[in-house]
């Protein structure tokens, strides 16, 4: 049975804690305790989530920390440019389907919070959403047994400027991973994955082509005609998951309905999701029956009554994931509360608006908020929306709608600003 | 009497688009329609043909993959050299400064570039340079606004001149210049878009394009926006004197 397995090596896990004690385990013992004591002060004192702040405790005291905490646990590492957050969570739930796991749902995807997570971490199954730039040490670190890998395409430019050199760093790392389970749709994915030792393709699709239309193999024009190839014979490799209009297609040909979160990137998403899960032992069945439980990823397509709103919140980081989104709320057709920040992790050059159509939002209400609004307001008007109003905060922007459902899209961090202010205000 | 429409080419946008150099011609349409003036923009796939009649070309960023592939494509494309040689207005930004300068450094060291500059471009010393800048202009004095993001330099040569003169940010990275012009071309490191940012940059390209002078247009969301950047370039600016 399944389930036996998995407590044959949770007893695995055990044995090991029970091991002689060495000198740095108690090192780490002991940087936990302080590392507890400063999430407790930054928790209580400074109001803050505080799990960043442990986990750096932890790096700083004991630098060999990440290993062995990940020693003996079996880690499947999820990342790309978007959908990680709630491939992340499909994952968990569906491997979940064969016993308890632990899993970064509070979307710390950088050192810190990787070895906070897994120093809480009860259990043997360990699934962690990766920053793109931190799966190299990530793979390093935490000697993962499957990384599933979504898409590259730009974001954050400021941090990361090349997306090839993202893929490079990916493809160099990955040589020390047993299995993939990659996006065959998306080149500089499927380029990245071939030096893993085996790998699971998923055809996952792909929104956003336009950093990806040279081949990552010689530098020629990529073919896009149908998937994509090059000259040099390096194209897209068969699949062995596919995707149809709600239909995730594993090897064995039996359809699996997918319905749960809308877009096509959010399928793309369940199928690589179930595709990991069923490499790590789950059901395929199972599985995919899981994700229906996964609606609101860190409150990600949630809806939230606000005085006399109905507020759907959505999440986009970047111009593939801000196209996509706005493909699916202009079909929606309710008002629109727009809020644009261009900080950290929103990336601090808002260019990337222009590679992102607004036209289809013309004859829509729209109001904006955020400490970059203004840009928003310029780029709306080159295309031709009209915009209500402007506001300082999202409680502004959605008091100037009609009452009745309104989608709210954001950036990350006005997102997180979203969430806090209408939290206080539901 | 309806004027002739200006027909702007963006030289492949899908390889030379990385930081949402559509915006450029986005900015250039909008400014000639608020003068009824019909502006077509045709985005050139890369292998199609860049047409050599056009009235603006723009020429975008990139990363160096597909700034190498848009290179090579440009090679085989003399009559981009020629239009633009000849006086057709550019507008070239980031890669595309460096693409249209003597000499930038690709993927493998130095190569040449397509020559319509006088300007040699190899590696910015020190860390690469990203953030707010502001200039001012040294074709009219006015402030110029924009994003950089680049590890490249830009050495001027005698026929080149600086776009503008650095008062925030890094630009160049010699002399205090950012961008450069020479004859009809307008080169910078700025994004924002930099035309967006900057309408008076794009009047002059249109200016030069429609061969007269256009009435004044003050678009009001637009001067709001430099309002917000000066004010957010000021702070660093003075964060960074009290750091010095
Ligand atoms: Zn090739």
């Amino acid at each position: 049975m399944r389930l036996g397995c998995t407590s044959v090596r949770l007893n695995t896990v055990v044995a090991t804690t029970q091991a002689p004690i060495r000198p740095d385990s108690t090192r780490l013992a002991l940087a936990m305790l302080l590392a507890r004591t400063a999430v407790w002060i930054s928790q209580r004192v400074l109001r803050r989530s505080g799990g960043v702040i442990g986990g750096r405790v932890i790096v700083k005291l004991v630098p060999g920390a990440g290993e062995m905490l990940a020693a003996g646990r079996r880690v499947a590492l999820v990342s790309g440019t978007n959908g990680k957050s709630t491939s992340t969570a499909m994952l968990a739930a569906a491997w979940a389907t064969e016993g308890p796991l632990s899993t970064n749902s509070d979307g710390a995807n950088t050192p810190a919070g990787l070895v906070w997570t897994l120093a809480n971490a009860r259990t043997t199954a360990v699934v962690l959403e990766v920053d793109e730039a931190w799966v190299p040490w990530a793979i390093r670190t935490f000697g993962p047994e499957v990384v599933v890998l979504l898409n590259l395409a730009r974001d954050q430019l400021h941090r990361n400027p090349e997306v090839g050199r993202l893929a490079r760093a990916w493809r160099d790392a990955l040589s020390a991973v047993p299995t993939v389970v990659a996006n065959a749709d998306d080149p500089w994915v499927a380029w990245a994955a071939q030096t893993a030792q085996h790998q699971i393709w998923v055809g996952a699709g792909q929104i956003w082509d336009e950093d990806s239309l040279i081949c990552p193999e010689c530098g020629e024009l990529l073919d896009r005609t149908d998937g994509w190839s090059c000259t040099c014979g390096h194209s897209r490799p068969a699949c062995d998951w596919t995707i149809s209009d709600g239909v995730i297609v594993p090897p064995s040909g039996s359809s699996l309905s997918y319905i749960t979160l809308p877009g096509p990137g959010n399928l793309g998403n369940a199928a690589q999701a179930v595709a990991a899960a069923t490499l790590m032992g789950a059901d395929p069945e199972a599985a995919a029956a899981a994700l229906a439980g996964v609606t609101a990823v860190a409150g990600r397509y949630a809806t939230v009554r606000v005085g006399d709103h109905d507020v759907m919140l959505v999440l986009a980081k970047n111009p593939a994931s801000w196209r996509a989104s706005l493909e699916l709320l202009a079909t929606r057709r309710n008002a629109l509360v727009l809020a644009f920040n261009a900080d950290g992790a929103d990336g601090r050059d808002p260019s990337w608006l222009y590679d992102v159509d607004f036209s289809e939002l013309r004859g829509l209400q729209v109001t904006l908020c955020g400490n970059r609004a203004t840009d928003l307001a310029v780029r709306l008007e080159m295309d031709g929306v009209e915009v209500t109003g402007q506001y300082g905060d999202v409680r502004g922007a959605l008091h100037a709608l009609p009452p009745g459902p309104v989608d709210l899209l954001a950036t990350y961090t006005a997102f997180q600003d979203a969430r806090r202010e209408l939290g206080r205000a539901a | 009497m309806q004027p002739d429409p200006v027909n702007i080419v963006v030289v492949y946008p899908k390889l030379l688009g990385l930081y949402g150099d559509r915006g450029n011609a986005a900015a250039l349409r909008h400014r000639a329609a608020a003068r009824g003036i019909e502006a077509t923009v045709l985005e050139v796939a890369p292998g199609d043909p860049i047409p050599e009649q056009a009235d603006i070309y723009l020429v975008g960023g990139a990363e160096d993959g597909s700034m190498a592939a848009a290179a090579k494509l440009l090679e085989r494309q003399p009559g981009f050299v020629r239009a633009v040689g000849a006086g057709a207005p550019c507008l070239a930004v980031c890669a595309g400064f460096q693409l249209l300068s003597r000499e930038y450094v690709g993927m493998d060291g130095p190569r040449p570039g397509l020559g319509l500059l006088d300007v040699t471009c190899s590696r910015l010393t020190g860390p690469r340079a990203v953030g707010e800048v502001v200039t001012r202009s040294e074709i009219d004095g006015s402030r110029l606004l924009g994003f950089e993001n680049h590890q490249g330099d830009a050495v001027l040569g005698p026929a080149a001149r600086p776009l503008g003169i650095v008062e925030v940010g890094r630009g160049n990275g010699h002399e205090g210049h950012e961008g450069a012009q020479q004859g009809s071309v307008i080169a910078t490191y700025l994004h924002g878009p930099v035309l967006v940012r900057n309408p008076a940059l794009a009047d002059l390209l249109l200016t030069r394009a429609v061969g007269r002078e256009l009435e004044p247009y003050l678009d009001s969301r637009v001067e709001r926006l430099r309002r917000e950047r000066l004010s957010a370039a000021g702070s660093l600016r003075t964060r960074l004197l009290r750091r010095a």
